[in-house]
């Protein structure tokens, strides 16, 4: 199973090991819960060099884009980030991507580890097609390490002379962090403030040392888990896959259908636009300790034995203290404050349709 | 966290102290330790009996769902409150202030050595 460059850190650190995306991940150092909250009220640190970085580069790398995406590259500007969707013909989610523009002519893609050969593949299939030749999956050469929390920015400008404060959230600037060239992005998957920091794996151990020593709680993924859904953000496979479209996702706002270029899935996607979708992504809160996992039924009331829907992420919200999750419901039960009934291993929790996200960071 | 020496366990990480008639029950560490931090325990009420190796209680981390298999025949005398109020002593104090119910038995199955047990987790 591949490791990230970080792996011995990570083991000498005491972290127990997840298989996630085909990788050999940090599940968690001690607490997945004080990690959590590190997060929340400090800063941690995750090692997410698993991901798959993909630059762009050359002419016509912003009409490419565009063609391939379903948002619009060319209309982001240089120093600032997208949160995007790569679909298929019929509109279908492939990957959930953030597109960063370098420069006039050069992109960086980030998309999820497991979904790196369907990504790249699609890309340059989409590029045979567009005659373009700059697409470049450099994601083995690549550490990516991601700071969260209120005191993450501070932290890491301990370490590096570039000022972050001109750095707002979603844009990308490059600079050193502990004498090492590094891009530093300002996004994260976690609600809170924070970089994400990218630069020559060969240098993990140094940056993530160094950060460490700065005072970042190292964070393995069940606490990641746990933050990106108080923050209403997706995982794919559990709330995307390739049996969705972005308008049940709620992502419809991603897809930029008013332009005249044709991007892979336009028809498919314009026509799903008119229509209201059947199912919808919703979050559901509900009261006590017993939380609602991916997989379990939802049901109109506590009597029906007629699921209307499913969970795809669901905890107890360590930041909130009662249960939460997102599911697929038919779009007749998805209306806010409406009640659903969820079959817990046999037990019914009754639970609302609230807006997302739980968790909203107090500016 | 080496497994106690005067405790006796089942291969679904339940360990058990015998007293006179009446076992008290709990998870081992390496289960605690698997499950990541306890966020929730449903215990048997008092009085249900327990049947060998048939679930009788859930302990949930904020990651998973581990299952509480009765490792006797018998019934429920006494449950840990404290736990069901404080289920991070799961995690904190597996083998003591952790334990999670009390059964006063009427058969007593073979169970495993400690010996035993820490070569089924490889902990040995």
């Amino acid at each position: 199973m591949p490791q990230t460059p970080l792996h011995a850190e990570h083991a000498r650190l005491g972290a127990s090991f997840t298989d996630f995306g085909g990788w050999d991940m940090p599940v968690r150092y001690s607490s997945d819960l004080a990690e959590h909250q590190a997060v929340r009220e400090s800063a941690g640190l995750f090692d997410i060099s698993h991901m798959a970085e993909i630059f762009v580069t050359g002419s016509g790398s912003a009409e490419f884009l565009d063609y391939a995406l379903v948002g619009q590259a060319s209309a982001i500007a240089i120093g600032k980030a997208k949160y995007s969707l790569i679909c298929n013909v019929q509109g279908n989610i492939i990957d959930d991507l953030i597109v960063y523009r370098l420069a006039d002519e050069e992109f960086l893609v980030i998309a999820n580890a497991g979904n790196r050969a369907a990504v790249v593949e699609a890309l340059e299939q989409r590029a045979n097609v567009m005659n373009f030749s700059g697409v470049e999956d450099l994601s083995d050469d690549f550490a990516l390490l991601a700071i969260q929390g209120p005191a993450a920015t501070a932290i890491l400008q301990t370490l590096t002379d570039s000022d972050l404060s001109i750095l707002p959230y979603y844009s990308i600037g490059t600079g050193k962090v502990s004498g090492i060239d590094a891009y530093l992005c300002r996004t994260g998957y976690t609600g809170e403030d924070g970089f994400e920091i990218l630069f020559s794996s060969d240098k993990a151990a140094l940056v993530f040392d160094a950060l460490i020593t700065a005072g970042a709680i190292s964070c393995g993924l069940a606490s990641r888990d746990t933050l990106r859904l108080e923050a209403g953000m997706p995982l794919y496979g559990h709330e995307l896959n390739l049996d969705i479209n972005p308008y049940q996702a709620g992502l419809g706002r991603v897809v930029k259908l008013d332009r005249d270029a044709d991007f892979v899935g336009k028809a498919s996607l314009t026509a799903l636009s008119t229509e209201d979708p059947d199912k919808q992504l919703v979050g559901l809160v509900g009261e006590g300790k017993r939380a609602a996992r991916a997989e379990y039924l939802i049901y109109p009331t506590e009597d029906s034995t007629v699921p209307i829907g499913e969970i795809t992420s669901g905890a107890l919200s360590p930041t909130l203290g009662y249960p939460v999750a997102m599911a697929y419901v038919e779009s007749a039960w998805s209306e806010v404050g409406n009640t659903v009934s969820v079959d817990i291993r046999g037990t019914r929790l009754q639970m609302s349709v609230v807006k997302l996200p739980f968790y909203k960071r107090s500016k | 966290m080496s497994n106690p020496t005067n405790l006796q366990y089942t291969k679904e990480h339940e360990w058990v102290s015998i007293d006179g008639d009446v076992a008290t029950i709990g998870i081992t560490a390496y289960a605690a330790e698997k499950l990541g931090d306890v966020v929730f325990v449903d215990l048997p009420k008092v009085g249900t009996s327990t049947t060998y190796m048939k679930i009788c209680g859930e302990i949930e981390s904020t990651k998973s769902v581990g299952e509480l298999y009765a490792p006797l025949d018998g019934e429920v005398v006494e449950i840990n409150n404290s736990v069901v109020s404080a289920p991070e002593t799961v995690n904190t104090d597996p083998f003591g202030a952790g334990w999670l119910i009390k059964v006063r038995f009427t058969s007593l199955p073979e169970l495993m050595t400690a010996e035993e047990y820490s070569a089924l987790t490889g902990e040995g």
